[in-house]
């Protein structure tokens, strides 16, 4: 519950904070909702010398359509995504699926960047970024670089966010209209992380997949892009069959951790059952 | 660790204190100015019993720091029958709770009150399911939860009756 005595610094702009980040160096961690990061405080598991709060940083804040790409501030906290009316339209997967995270309290101080940029494969944020082609915006000393979330998670806490960097801003492209979305998560309870969920993007015509994204959390050491999956359903039409193939390709990628949400093989075959609803689920939203 | 000076509106009155940075703002809300109605139930930012109301957000006060509150407006359970819309010696959140049996042992109360009094004003007319799920960030090991809702539905159509008089 106690956690270690660290000094904190509320800096105004992103600029400022960067300063201080390269001052204060690997000591340093960024305070965004604060809702891992304290935790893991509280527990001793982290013990930063000094912790730099973002929450001042109006900048990191808001949703904005810029062409056809909706731009989300890191700082945009995930009761923000639920009730925005543009990502209701323009990206309504990030809009639901937000309202399966965590609970109403920590949604109102949880921030999407946050969720990203922890690397923790149980956090919903990672899949759905990696089904919507999202393109993380990065910014360090040397200016901004993008980097897609396909490639941002590269371990259990690990991500290409380098110690100089703050993650600013997730840029992703709207869906076109008729596509299909869903994110299917299995839980123990309201406000747990998934045994198992998957995320998925599809469009359909002249009867068949044109389009599909498929990742999975929390069956690896980081969100998982299921690949062999899509293209078990891309030019195909959707039928139990193909279904049932994209869902064996998922569970081929799925390498769970065995813990108290279940061991290895329930955890793999849940990630199958969840990439069958979710396409199921999308395929009937697609128009 | 040098202390911060912070200037913070807790129940409409202004305090300024010096706090350690790592000071959990329950704790200073419980220990700093002795308003011990928010409750600590677990480390893990689970239970909700520390609910407190910050610049109009639920925010569970075991995981924010006291330091961030500077310029904040706090509400706490203690501040909130001075909020009763009709005048009246108890909030109509407080006063469900009581009709409606919503408490026993009384310790997940002060979170769960200050929960429904902010959850009201996101959703004035839930249903069920919405208030169960609005409520979903508060454990109580008492009441199965049932009456709970009861509370929170009788707080509703209080607080509707209340607005269309005062209209």
């Amino acid at each position: 519950m106690i956690p270690p005595a660290f000094d904190y610094h509320a800096p105004r702009s992103v600029g400022e904070a960067l300063s201080l980040l390269g001052t204060l160096g690997s000591d340093a961690k960024l305070l965004a909702g604060g809702h891992s990061l304290l935790p893991m405080m509280k527990l001793r598991f982290a013990q930063p010398a000094h912790l730099i709060d973002l929450n001042r940083i109006p900048a990191l804040r808001g949703i904005r359509e810029e062409g056809g790409d909706i731009v989300i501030g890191a700082m945009t906290v995930e009761n923000e995504l639920i009730a925005s009316p543009l990502l209701r339209a323009r990206l309504p997967l990030l809009a639901e699926a937000a309202k399966l995270i965590a609970d109403p309290q920590v949604r109102n101080r949880g921030t999407i960047g946050g969720d990203l940029a922890h690397g923790d494969p149980a956090n919903d944020h990672p899949a759905l970024a990696i089904a919507l082609d999202a393109t993380l915006v990065l910014e360090g000393p040397r200016g901004q670089r993008g980097v897609k979330a396909d490639s941002f998670f590269v371990g259990t806490y690990a991500t290409a966010l380098a110690d100089d960097e703050i993650l600013v801003a997730i840029r992703v492209p709207a869906l076109p209209a008729g596509t299909g979305w869903a994110y299917e998560k299995l839980k123990r309870k309201t406000g747990d992380w998934a045994t198992a969920a998957a995320a998925v993007v599809l469009r359909q015509g002249a009867g068949k997949v044109t389009h599909a994204r498929i990742a999975l959390t929390n069956v690896g050491a980081t969100a998982l892009r299921a690949a062999d999956a899509e293209k078990a359903l891309l030019g195909q039409p959707l039928s139990d069959a193909t279904i049932a193939a994209a869902a064996k390709a998922a569970r081929a990628v799925a390498d769970p951790a065995a813990d108290l949400r279940g061991d290895v093989a329930y955890k793999t075959a849940m990630a199958g059952q969840m990439v069958q609803r979710a396409i199921r689920a999308a395929a009937a939203r697609c128009a | 660790m040098a202390k911060k000076l912070i200037s913070v509106k807790v129940n409409g009155r202004v305090h300024e204190k010096a706090v350690e940075p790592r000071t959990l703002l329950v704790h200073f809300l419980r220990e700093e100015l002795n308003l011990t109605g928010a409750h600590i139930g677990c480390e893990t930012s689970h239970c909700g019993a520390c609910t407190v109301d910050v610049d109009g957000q639920s925010v569970k006060g075991c995981t924010h720091l006291a330091v961030q509150c500077d310029g904040s407006e706090v509400l706490t359970v203690e501040g909130l029958a001075s909020l009763a819309k009709d005048g009246g010696a108890l909030h109509a959140v407080q006063e469900g709770f009581y009709k409606e049996h919503g408490l026993q042992c009384g310790f997940c109360t002060p979170g769960m009150l200050i929960r429904a009094y902010r959850f009201l004003q996101e959703n004035p007319n839930p249903s069920e399911a919405e208030i169960r799920a609005g409520m979903a960030g508060n454990l109580c090991r008492c009441t199965g939860y049932q009456n709970i809702v009861k509370a929170v539905q009788y707080a509703a159509a209080k607080l509707q009756q209340t607005e269309k008089v005062n209209a």
